[in-house]
């Protein structure tokens, strides 16, 4: 069983980032549950959302303490937060949206969501929507579920030009999210 | 009847009862929000304006219209749905009773939640289990497939003349209603032929009867009578629907309760909604180190399965109930059920308060729970809190 751990602000759509990926996975005939920690949340404030994949039934429904893979939506919660890399494992991995490099103690992949999303009109009350972009990232470095199962999700998720546009970025995202090496 | 492979949608718990819903057809349906139930009563009105579902849906202005809506509408004859919550339960109270006392067929679900105060939006069965006595049949769904396949089962097992009662389908707020899981749904023709049309009606002009009327005392004392009476027979209506079910389906249904890795267990852990699913985890954890442990789950709350719940307590040599609701002075109120039908057996039986509030229960909170009972280290009762 994969745990993925989603981290993000309030209005950046943690949440549905979480549940697209969990369609995907099941359009690829994996078992999958994503759930949000809900709470008093709003706009703006820290959210984190949890995603388990696996090839059967998935019975734990206790949030994430031991994710395999950590997705940083917000760059500045790098900076801020104490929850991102709590319960983090030797073999867990790190796929943030961020423009530079990053050394941490985990393998660590970086990808400038910002700029994609941006770039490509993905601009929802002046934030660039970079939960889709992100997951274009994370499905390039955990190999499953595939590319094509995440654009299916994301059109049965959105319409018309957002959908256009989501499955545009995950591609970009998908072909440019690099991995940061750290020098011993 | 062969297996009919359904379609794989991703679906959150609230979405997955409102799919189930739009399948059984309802023809009238009272709306009024309350987290975590309301995006189940968005989603109908959504099957409705796009013309996939065709019924009436009522807006009330409060829950406890909700229920009488739901009643009158069921007494002229179409099938009827609704939906809450917590203090939305609690305002619906006296129509619950209302329903259950003229034994009318429908189907409500809750998506469980604790009561206030203090305020809380988070899971718990405080609600749930307060309803016991209302002459409803009362499911609990563990995972978000199984709320839709209780959803469907509900309508058949109300509407069976043998029964005739109101279901409350009972999964857990958030936990289920907000999670997305994959989910099997059947063919619209397949739930045609499980669930056919409502054909009767409680009011009929040609032969008229009182609804409501008072009773005298000898008269009501024989209605309790005949409700308790029913209700023992839901307990074999209930386990032949789901035999149905499961050989459409093909998905094993196992009665009003399950017994997970029990047949030579010494020591069992018995539980009730979602976290069912972590206390499997448990269990195999445990089970891999060399403990004999088991699981019972309750599934049917109401009837409660009394037979079965005894036959499984019969020579373990420890019981551990974990329970989200509790009965101040008294103790845990599933573990209550659970020790009124241990009556005359000698294995001691622990309670685990725990989750309350919607407070997170891991599954090694329960295996060192269970744990501490195979090694005679487990209080008699326990708060995780």
């Amino acid at each position: 069983m994969l745990e993925i751990r989603f981290h993000g602000r309030g209005g950046q759509g943690v949440v549905t980032a979480s549940n697209l990926l969990a369609e995907a996975c099941g359009l690829d005939n994996l078992y999958s549950s994503a759930f949000p920690i809900y709470g008093a949340e709003r706009r703006g404030a820290e959210i984190e959302a949890y995603c388990r994949i696996s090839d059967s039934p998935i019975r734990v429904t206790s949030p994430v303490e031991e994710p395999d893979y950590v997705v940083v939506i917000d760059p500045s919660l790098l900076r801020i937060s104490k929850a991102v890399f709590r319960g983090m494992k030797t073999t867990s991995k790190v796929v943030a949206n961020y423009s530079g490099e990053l050394q941490l103690k985990w393998r660590t992949f970086t990808i400038n969501a910002n700029k994609i999303a941006t770039e490509l009109g993905l601009v929802k009350s002046g934030w660039p929507m970079v939960n889709v972009v992100m997951l274009g990232a994370l499905v390039r470095v955990m190999g499953i579920p595939s590319l094509e199962a995440l654009k299916r999700a994301i059109e049965e998720e959105f319409e018309g030009r957002v959908a256009e546009l989501n499955a545009k970025a995950v591609e970009v995202a998908y072909k440019e999210v690099k991995e940061n090496y750290v020098l011993a | 009847m062969l297996v009919q492979k359904g379609k794989v949608l991703a679906l959150v718990g609230n979405h997955a009862v409102a799919y189930a819903v739009k399948q059984a057809k309802p023809q009238v349906l009272a709306v009024f929000p309350i987290t975590p139930q309301t995006t189940m009563l968005e989603k109908l009105s959504e099957y409705i304006d796009k013309g996939e579902l065709r019924a009436e849906l009522i807006k009330v202005e409060s829950e406890h219209s909700a229920m009488a809506a739901i009643f009158g509408a069921a007494l002229a004859g179409p099938r009827v749905f609704t939906a809450t919550a917590s203090q939305g339960l609690l305002y619906m109270t006296e129509m619950i009773y209302w329903v259950g006392g003229q034994r009318v067929p429908l189907v409500a679900a809750v998506a469980t939640r604790a009561i206030a105060s203090p305020w809380s939006i988070w899971d718990d069965h405080q609600d749930f289990v307060s309803k016991r006595d209302a002459i409803w049949v009362q499911m609990m769904a563990e995972n978000v497939q199984d709320a839709y396949d209780i959803t469907l089962m509900a309508f058949r097992i109300s509407e069976d003349p043998r029964v005739m009662m109101p279901v409350m389908m009972g999964f857990d707020g958030f936990i289920l209603t907000h999670t997305m899981e994959r989910v099997e749904v059947l063919p619209d023709s397949v739930v045609d032929e499980f669930i056919p049309p409502r054909e009767f009606k409680l009011i009929d002009f040609d032969n008229p009867l009182g609804i409501g009327a008072v009773a005298t005392p000898d008269n009501y004392a024989k209605y309790r009578k005949k409700a308790m009476e029913a209700m023992e027979r839901a307990k074999s209506v209930i386990k032949e629907v789901m035999a149905n079910f499961e050989e459409i389906t093909g998905r094993k249904q196992y009665g009003l309760t399950e017994c997970y890795m029990c047949e030579d267990a010494d020591y069992l852990l018995v539980g009730m909604g979602a976290w069912v699913g972590d206390m499997r985890v448990a269990v195999s954890r445990l089970r891999e180190r060399g403990k004999k442990v088991g699981l019972l789950k309750i599934r049917v709350f109401r009837p409660f399965p009394r037979e079965e719940v005894r036959e499984a307590l019969k020579g373990r040599k420890g019981v551990v109930v974990f329970d989200r609701a509790y009965s101040f002075g008294s103790g845990g109120v599933l573990s209550l059920e659970v020790k009124a039908n241990a009556y005359g057996l000698t294995t001691p039986i622990h309670t685990v308060v725990a989750g309350l509030g919607g407070k997170d229960v891991r599954p090694r909170d329960i295996e060192g729970a269970l744990e501490d009972l195979t090694e005679g280290k487990l209080e008699e009762e326990r708060w995780l809190a």
